[in-house]
């Protein structure tokens, strides 16, 4: 699983760009959150609010509750600033 | 429907973009916007990062979208990353169309989603302290009144 990181989390986390392989039983985006937040300090303090934080898998936005599969790429940013 | 969607540091010239959108002649009207670095108090610089290959997905989908919606000849949406000075431009966003309703309509309506969906961040720069543009919570309200 190839995850990607944007703006300050990709700088609170120190990469843009990390391949995971989740334990078993990570199901969802929400899942994969909890798990991330116990990698690293890093890690936890940039997943520390949840309601900061919005994802994409396979570059479609995508919910808490989406599904994610092994092979997925899963974005991890803040809600977008553009235009 | 010609899309025409670019990601880009450089500047792009207006002028050149409207043509491009007009020069078979299908369109009697071309609605278009562009915004700009605004200068607020010391901003020395924008600094825009995107996500490369989903932002270029995303538009196509809101493209798409509007495409669906209204009788469109074409659509041209430019955005620059990179530093960019106040008054630079950050966006542009032309609609061509038969009439000027639906130009004015869907160009309106791809800049909401643009400003909601496509995966860009902003960081400021004042004096050499940078910090993140938060989302603005408008920008939601103002996408989702197309919602009906």
């Amino acid at each position: 699983m190839t995850l990607l990181y944007f703006a300050w989390l990709r700088q609170k986390i120190g990469k843009s760009m990390e391949e995971i392989t989740p334990p078993p039983g990570i199901a969802t985006v929400k899942d994969l959150i909890a798990h991330l937040q116990t990698l690293s300090p890093a890690h936890a303090e940039a997943f520390a609010d949840h309601s900061r934080i919005r994802a994409a898998v396979n570059q479609h936005h995508a919910g808490l509750d989406a599904k994610i599969a092994a092979g997925d790429e899963i974005a991890f940013f803040p809600p977008v600033t553009g235009g | 429907m010609k899309t025409r969607i670019r990601i880009q540091p450089e500047e792009f010239d207006m002028n050149a973009e409207i043509a491009a959108l007009t020069e078979s002649g299908d369109a009697g009207a071309v609605a278009s916007f562009t915004g700009h670095v605004r200068k607020e108090g010391d901003l020395s610089t924008l600094t825009l990062e995107h996500y490369p290959h989903m932002t270029e997905a995303e538009i196509e989908r809101l493209v798409r979208q509007a495409g669906s919606r209204w009788p469109l000849t074409g659509v041209t949406v430019i955005h620059r990353i990179g530093s960019l000075p106040p008054g630079a431009r950050i966006v542009l966003v032309a609609v061509a169309s038969e009439h000027r309703q639906a130009a004015f309509q869907a160009c309106e309506f791809l800049m909401d989603f643009l400003k909601t969906h496509a995966p860009f961040w902003k960081e400021e720069d004042r004096g050499g302290k940078k910090h993140w543009v938060e989302h603005h919570a408008g920008d939601d309200d103002a996408a989702r009144r197309w919602k009906k």
